[in-house]
């Protein structure tokens, strides 16, 4: 699938984009801004129209059958955000009115979904007077709220803090054993804590997708040591030595190697951590390098 | 289906007015204001002799603001709180939705109807089919307006944009041409500019509806086609332009 903007059409949104996805659990979408995520999301969510190419979901076509599809699918955009002139029960409600769920439904299927992402509390005070974090789980609620087959997320916890990311991480592996969630994040712990299956995009192009597992073995060097600034790099047979502008440094290398280099370096009494490699290090593997950072 | 449509349009009518007026009641009296304001003037500069046309002429100003008004509202909920996007990745129909924004704003200006309404029955005392010819203009005034508002709201991409297109359409449609007294007190060559704008048409149907205005049959029977084309064209420009997915 290809999408070219009719404002930048010397540059391709996506480009070439193909894949496919088991549609359960969590699929997160991950990439550096600009990469052609949101984009991505608002064609599968038919809210934009592809330039060529074509993509189902649940076998309905994206463009051609967006009005069966709008039935089991529901959406909260990166930039969504609630009327300040409305309460959290309100925005939920009307939410789930324009969906088509009877009113008084829709007011106890949105006390619930506010429940569950901790707004209980403050669900009739004016959106206006909430915390950012407090008005983005708003937004969140109202998709919640509507149990739709799937449902696509774009960045929803930003801007909330560690502990509001965590409880919505809670929610939304819940809600993931019986619906299909499509995520996108700028966090890679997220993806890497939540996503059955990732998607890395680089440029508008699928840099590759699959399990953490079949992600982590694109890359040659499965583990990882992180050295503290002033420790004294030992020699590393096999594998890469990345250092920080603050002095601390880090190894990529096989498991052999990583067991020989931990004992050298414990033995000179340094502080090192080990592990396998994080969806960070493959992230930075395949895009980071080739986009020079 | 039929209750669905109907959550669907009241879900729009809470969201854009009756959640407004209930949170920040300051807006029933913003919205009395700006139709009053210009009847208080014209009524108070001719010494009370186009009190009626006054009237129908705020009546005139507060339905087409009531559509403009829909401009600049749908432009805010897509462009500012990505509303409208939430609401297409939903089984709402594009129809449903601007039909149910547009009732919120006549829900909207209901204070506004209801003082005119009052001045309407005290001061200029139309018959039945009097008042039925004054509904008939209003309502095309308001569907004209809706879906002007409509097709300009899916080309502007932000909100300073959207208000600075509603003020000066709103402004170019209702305050210049002669809505709050006859067309005969404009010079003549300048008369012609007047008859650019479909509000002046409107003024004159109801002007001389209810007496106040001598136009003959053949000026009226033009005022009304002109009217009904202009409700027509903007009705196909819309439904046409407009888009409900971005492409």
């Amino acid at each position: 699938m290809t999408k070219v903007y009719s404002a930048s059409a010397d540059k391709k949104a996506l480009d070439g984009v193909s894949l496919s996805v088991k549609a359960r659990g969590i699929f997160s979408l991950i990439g550096m801004n600009g990469a052609g995520k949101t984009t991505l999301v608002r064609i599968l969510a038919t809210q934009l129209e592809p330039t060529s190419g074509d993509a189902q979901l649940r076998g309905m076509d994206v463009v051609k059958d967006a009005k069966m599809l709008r039935e089991i699918i529901a959406s909260i955009p990166q930039e969504a955000r609630t009327i300040p002139w409305m309460t959290p029960m309100q925005t939920v409600g009307s939410y789930l009115l324009w969906r088509g769920v009877p009113y008084s439904e829709g007011r106890s299927r949105a006390a619930e979904a506010l429940a569950k992402v901790g707004i209980d509390g403050q669900r009739d005070t004016l959106n206006r007077k909430l915390s950012g974090g407090q008005r983005r789980k708003v937004m969140v609620a109202a998709v919640l709220a509507a149990d739709s087959d799937i449902t696509f997320l774009d960045e929803p916890t930003t801007g909330l803090d560690p502990i509001s990311r965590k409880e919505l991480w809670n929610s939304l592996e819940e809600i993931s054993r019986s619906h299909f969630l499509v995520l996108t994040t700028h966090y890679l712990e997220e993806a890497e804590q939540l996503a059955d299956t990732i998607a890395i995009l680089d440029r508008g192009k699928l840099a590759a997708m699959g399990t953490l597992n079949q992600l982590r073995s694109l890359v040659k060097h499965q583990y990882s040591i992180r050295l503290p600034a002033g420790v004294a790099i030992p020699e590393v047979k096999d594998g890469t030595v990345t250092t920080g502008t603050e002095g601390q440094a880090q190894i990529l290398t096989g498991e052999e190697e990583a067991y020989r280099l931990s004992a050298e370096l414990l033995r000179a009494g340094a502080r090192i951590s080990v592990s396998r490699i994080s969806l960070d290090d493959i992230f930075f593997h395949l895009v980071g390098e080739k986009g020079g950072k | 289906m039929r209750g669905r449509i109907i959550r669907q349009l009241l879900a729009s009518v809470l969201v854009n007015s009756v959640y407004a007026m209930k949170n920040y009641p300051v807006v029933l009296i913003n919205t009395v204001l700006a139709p009053i304001s210009f009847l208080v003037i014209v009524n108070f500069v001719s010494r009370g002799a186009l009190l009626s046309q006054a009237i129908e002429g705020a009546f005139i100003m507060s339905m087409f603001s009531s559509g403009m008004g829909l401009q600049s509202d749908l432009s805010h909920l897509k462009n500012d709180f990505k509303i409208q996007d939430m609401v297409v990745s939903s089984p709402a129909s594009p129809a449903a939705y601007v039909l149910g924004m547009a009732l919120s704003e006549i829900v909207y200006s209901i204070p506004a109807l209801v003082t005119l309404i009052v001045l309407m029955a005290a001061f200029v005392h139309p018959g039945v089919i009097e008042a039925l010819e004054l509904m008939a203009v209003m309502l095309m005034m308001f569907t004209t307006s809706v879906t002007l508002g409509f097709t300009l709201s899916t080309f502007t991409s932000d909100i300073v944009q959207s208000f600075a297109f509603s003020g000066l359409i709103s402004t170019l449609f209702t305050t210049l041409p002669p809505v709050y007294y006859p067309i005969t007190y404009i010079p003549l060559p300048f008369r012609y500019l007047a008859y650019l704008s479909p509000t002046t048409y409107a003024a004159e149907i109801a002007q001389s509806t209810t007496g106040l205005l001598q136009v003959s049959t053949i000026s009226m029977a033009f005022a009304w086609v002109v009217l009904a084309v202009v409700t027509i064209v903007f009705g196909v420009i819309a439904v046409t332009k407009a888009r409900w997915r971005e492409v």
